[in-house]
């Protein structure tokens, strides 16, 4: 009873949230919406006893993803953006993609109804943090390596994007745009060091 | 009636405690803003807060009744959503972790069946913890890493320059920190084989006497966790968020009155957070060295002096706090960049792959 109705309320609040995040014009608060949904989703998690995947979830999602998102869109500013020409046709890319969306979730709802009941007593330990860390180092070790080299690949990748110029090319290039900046802006120089 | 009163009773129970645990924080957080004040006064030769009531105890009522009063100023071009937003955010992120804070060992010597309608049949453990999750670290780092929206929207939501770069210093400075602190704690979490923030304790007080707390094993994670802990709670000397010679007072130059207040307690709120944190870690929690000689593991008066070594311990990390603060100057932001990528991360990861051999190899 209790745990039905907290599935509800954050499952209520994830799809507002989603719904909000979605429509709203201003992206930072669409990015706080993506947060409500990322914080309903893991309330969620900790409902079918998986708190560990729940806490990852704010963790990393909530806790340091999205805080790079609201960053960036903290430093660009982009209340003044013009808004974008939405292309038509994308609307009925997005109608089909959300039937298959709906057919798939019909699809899982009609197995789980004919699956054996019994299952799911047998997985209840399955969000426990012991059995994830044993079956993450055993069952699914390759996937598991191959994620990190992946992991590897974009920071080492990130690191070369930032110095294919050297030093003294990147600090002439930051301050040429500054300049640029500054004689478009007639507030004067806003150069302020974070 | 006895069923009912029976399937209220936990709850009952779990409401208790929750308003009792809050009052108790709040209690010490309102006594920790006194005792900086006071502290600070001694370190720079004065006196400190002496007016309101006996040697100034009064005086954070006195503070928080002002507090409410203030006018509350709104600043116009504000976005107001996220204006009203940003302070609760804060506030109730640094107070979500103390449902998993494990403030005393379980009694369970105790027969609850004196109780009226029964309600105690079949009781035997009361522990002192509010919520035994499997993943008490986690949650509590998870939480406090949302607590850095209060500050980041707060800085962008009051449209002011110094808010902003308060605010974008903040959300930098303790993203940063919190690898280094996440990867200090797996230290503990490693020797302890659980992130069970009881079970941690427990691992501590089954270890052999030479490391029955972490902080032997651990020193350099201890460390390292300390100044992470700095950084992450604002504190000088990484301060930078609201530096007052630059900045004003940073993120929070545009609130007043209890929005204000609300900022101003869950930053207190968070320096109770994380020297519970340290104590449960590196000092092995509510554990008493031979406490359990004088009184029988279980019963209410070891839960008792178990829970007031736990008090003492957390009450002189908020000491050191305040002592540092007295002490040391502000770092530059720069600094603070390169002191916590190149230097604390590393030492971290370090401790971490040394702490995975030697625990590999204890179990082999």
């Amino acid at each position: 009873m209790v745990l039905s109705a907290v599935f509800f309320l954050f499952a209520g609040l994830a799809i507002a949230s989603a719904i909000s995040m979605v429509y709203h014009k201003n992206p930072l608060y669409s990015a706080i919406s993506l947060i409500g949904v990322f914080v309903s989703l893991s309330c969620i998690y900790i409902t079918l006893a998986a708190p560990f995947i729940a806490a990852v979830q704010v963790l990393i999602y909530a806790g340091a993803i999205m805080v790079l998102v609201v960053f960036v869109i903290m430093l660009l500013n982009l209340d003044d953006a013009p808004s974008l020409n939405r292309l038509h046709y994308l609307y009925g890319v997005g109608a089909g993609l959300g039937g298959i969306l709906l057919i798939q979730t019909f699809f899982i709802f009609y197995a789980v109804l004919r699956a054996p009941n019994h299952a799911v007593a047998e997985n209840q330990t399955v969000g426990k943090t012991l059995s994830i860390g044993s079956a993450m180092y055993t069952e699914y070790l390759l996937p598991v390596e191959i994620v990190g080299v992946l992991l590897l690949m974009a920071v080492i990748g990130a690191v070369i994007l930032v110095r294919r110029l050297n030093q003294p090319e990147l600090e002439k290039l930051v301050d040429e745009e500054l300049t640029r900046r500054n004689e478009e802006d007639e507030i004067g120089d806003y150069r302020i060091s974070i | 009636m006895e069923s009912v009163a029976q399937t209220a009773f936990p709850w009952v129970v779990w409401v208790v405690a929750v308003l009792l645990i809050f009052q108790g924080v709040l209690m010490i957080v309102a006594y920790t803003v006194l005792a900086e004040r006071k502290v600070l006064g001694w370190i720079q030769g004065r006196i400190g807060p002496n007016r309101v009531g006996p040697w100034g105890l009064l005086q954070p009522f006195a503070d928080l009744l002002k507090f409410i009063f203030k006018e509350d100023l709104v600043p116009d071009k504000s976005s107001r959503f996220v204006y009203y937003l940003a302070p609760i955010v804060a506030l109730t992120c640094a107070l979500m972790p103390m449902v998993v804070y494990p403030f005393g060992p379980a009694i369970t010597t105790v027969d609850w069946s004196f109780l009226p309608w029964h309600v105690g049949d079949g009781i035997h453990t009361l522990p002192l913890t509010v919520a035994q999750i499997d993943v008490g670290v986690l949650f509590v780092l998870g939480i406090t890493s949302v607590g850095v929206y209060g500050i980041a929207l707060a800085g962008w939501s009051s449209n002011s320059k110094y808010s902003l770069m308060g605010g974008l210093r903040s959300s930098a400075q303790m993203v940063s920190y919190e690898l280094a602190m996440g990867a200090a704690v797996l230290g503990p979490v490693l020797l302890a084989g659980s992130l069970d923030l009881n079970r941690i304790i427990g691992a501590q007080i089954g270890s052999p006497w030479y490391m029955r707390w972490f902080i032997v094993p651990q020193f350099i994670a201890f460390v390292v966790f300390l100044i992470a802990a700095f950084a992450e709670t604002n504190r000088v000397p990484f301060d930078l968020p609201e530096a007052e010679t630059e900045l004003v007072a940073g993120f929070h130059t545009e609130y007043s009155a209890l929005k204000f207040a609300l900022f101003f307690m869950a930053e207190y709120v968070n320096m109770f957070t994380v020297s519970v944190m340290v104590t449960v870690l590196f000092l092995g929690g509510w554990y008493v060295p031979g406490l359990s000689h004088l009184f029988e593991v279980g019963s209410i008066p070891y839960a008792i002096f178990s829970h007031i070594g736990f008090l003492i311990k957390i009450c002189f990390f908020l000491f050191f706090y305040i002592w540092v603060r007295g002490t040391l100057p502000r770092f530059r932001f720069d600094q603070l960049m390169n002191f916590g990528w190149k230097f604390l991360l590393p030492v971290a990861l370090i401790n971490v792959i040394v702490t995975i051999v030697v625990v590999y190899f204890l179990n082999s």
